[in-house]
């Protein structure tokens, strides 16, 4: 049966609003990444000529070498403690019940709605207050805090998913339950662990806001480098900077999609 | 019989982190009660002072016009995101299902900084828009878009958009496909099956989409400092310059604990004042 023509349209109007939608998210990356280009240093559009100036120059500038650096330092630390103070946290949710469960969960997942400054800021006057200067502890407790409800739901999911049956079948075979969470549960949970290591990694290392109050010269991550060339500099060199990150984050998430599904993660996918 | 090995384990670091963000919070609101001694970081006695302040007509203005663009933004937002999230829902294709979901959400795992830096390339004077407005002779000047409020708007949309589609998607997974047919075999056309049925369905969705929209444009600073350049000012903006320029970190702490409440209330109205629709979407 050939559907009517007004259903015919109404399809066609659907996908251009996705296109136009797709359209409008990917225009700052095609821009950004044609001036970049650029081998003006006024930024201008379009571009006159082309060169890769500007990613040499991303490169050499000291200040972002340091941000990289700091950057690394502060997320390998705050996504890998998030990831075992929320994979253990997620566990106990899921399997247990204990006195102020719902008020822990509901303090841990408050970053979600808190803005950020205002964590930043709560976090510099506290430190301030207990006479920790702008030290890297500080900016690590500030991440840990904001990517632990990414590393929560990521867990917390994977767990809901998981085939309880199989550590029953383990401690009915006489496994103790510490075995059989190590042999038998985090194996199971092994994807969520790892998009919830990822999730938490990219959003440290891109934080900008809270990172922006709590760091200080010497703790200064990549995303606040950006910030202070952009205050000094109009020229393309964020622009190519810009483009590494673009490609960089775009190519994990495809081979997080790839090998752990982020729909499943994210819980989009149609319920069957 | 242990019934609950490793709760101990499981929790403690996880009430540890809860103490560390209580603390800077009751740090705040601490802060926020206290005098500002002008060339100290030290903060003075008790006082009222800094709510006081906020009733002046300069900063009251600056929280009227940030509730103002976090509506827009969050409205704004949901039209936009709705036809994506459905797409990725609906899409049969696989590798599309997969190339929107990634663009959906890569611009969420990029940061604000290289987001909004990318806008002000779009919105600039000598920026794509303009170049192409100039090109084809539709205006003979640049149109001014940067340190405009519909500039920190676009770009904020651009912003809360991932967000909302994992929102609205999940809340359109969860909606049995049935229902719809079951419409439509009674003779609904997809506009009317769509209106009376996915649309109601998938309002917890837009509801929780709506309200983290909101929260999420609330809390955006590098978006309306890098593109609003100081000339449209937020509540986000104010408070950095009065702590790092003015150093006056008690009156920041009273903001942000009044942006704060502001937000909760925000929230909390707009989940009793939408009960009602979500409960129609409740299966």
């Amino acid at each position: 049966m050939r559907r009517p023509l007004s259903h015919r349209l109404l399809g066609l109007a659907g996908r251009l609003a996705v296109a136009l939608v797709v359209a409008f998210i990917l225009l700052p990356a095609v821009v950004v990444t044609l001036s970049a280009f650029n081998d003006k240093a006024i930024m201008s559009f379009p571009p006159t000529g082309y060169s890769l100036r500007w990613f040499a120059r991303a490169f050499s500038y000291k200040d972002f070498a340091t941000g990289f650096r700091n950057g690394l330092i502060i997320t390998a630390f705050a996504s890998t403690l998030a990831l075992l103070v929320g994979t253990g946290f997620a566990f106990a949710l899921d399997r247990y019940s204990f006195r102020g469960k719902r008020t822990l969960e509901a303090i841990l997942v408050s970053p979600l709605v808190i803005p950020h400054f205002t964590i930043g800021l709560g976090f510099l006057i506290l430190a301030a207050q207990i006479q920790a200067a702008r030290t890297f502890a500080l900016v690590i407790a500030t991440h840990v805090v904001l990517v632990l409800p990414f590393v929560m739901r990521s867990v917390y999911v994977s767990l809901r998913n998981l085939d309880a049956r199989l550590e029953q079948a383990a401690a009915s075979l006489g496994a103790r339950p510490g075995r059989a969470l190590v042999t038998v549960t985090l194996p199971l949970l092994l994807p969520g662990l790892v998009s919830g290591w990822l999730f938490a990694a990219i959003l440290s290392f891109n934080e900008f806001t809270a990172s922006l109050f709590v760091t200080a010269q010497a703790t200064q991550t990549l995303p606040v480098a950006m910030y202070n060339y952009v205050r000094e500099y109009a020229d393309p060199t964020l622009a190519a900077l810009s483009v590494v990150y673009i490609v960089v984050t775009a190519t994990l998430l495809t081979i997080a999609n790839r090998f752990l599904g982020l729909g499943k993660v994210l819980n989009v996918e149609h319920a069957r | 019989m242990k019934t609950r090995p490793f709760l101990a384990l499981f929790v403690s670091p996880a009430a540890l982190a809860a103490l560390a963000l209580v603390a800077a919070l009751a740090a705040i609101l601490q802060f926020a009660f206290r005098a500002f001694v002008p060339g100290s970081m030290e903060p003075g006695g008790l006082t009222l002072a800094n709510f006081a302040a906020l009733l002046r007509p300069l900063y009251a203005d600056v929280f009227l016009q940030t509730v103002a663009i976090c509506l827009m933004t969050a409205l704004a937002t949901l039209i936009v995101a709705y036809p994506l999230a459905y797409a990725i829902v609906r899409s049969r294709s696989i590798a599309l299902k997969s190339f929107l979901l990634i663009t959906a959400l890569t611009p969420m795992f990029l940061g604000e900084v290289v987001r909004t830096y990318s806008w002000i390339i779009v919105l600039g004077n000598s920026g794509f828009i303009n170049s192409i407005l100039l090109a084809i002779g539709v205006v003979n000047r640049p149109v001014q878009l940067m340190f405009t409020t519909f500039g920190v708007v676009v770009a904020l949309v651009h912003v809360t958009l991932p967000v909302m589609v994992i929102m609205l998607a999940a809340a359109l997974s969860h909606v049995d496909l049935d229902y719809e047919k079951a419409a439509t075999s009674l003779g609904a056309g997809p506009v009317r099956a769509f209106l009376t049925v996915t649309l109601p369905l998938s309002m917890p969705g837009i509801v929780a989409g709506v309200t983290t929209a909101f929260a999420w444009t609330f809390s955006a600073f590098a978006t309306p400092q890098m593109i609003g350049g100081g000339r449209v000012p937020m509540v986000s903006t104010l408070i950095y310059q009065l702590g790092f320029s003015s150093f006056n970190f008690p009156f920041a702490a009273a903001l942000s604990v009044t942006g704060l409440a502001l937000t909760v209330a925000v929230l909390a109205l707009a989940k009793a004042a939408l009960a009602p629709l979500e409960r129609l979407g409740a299966h």
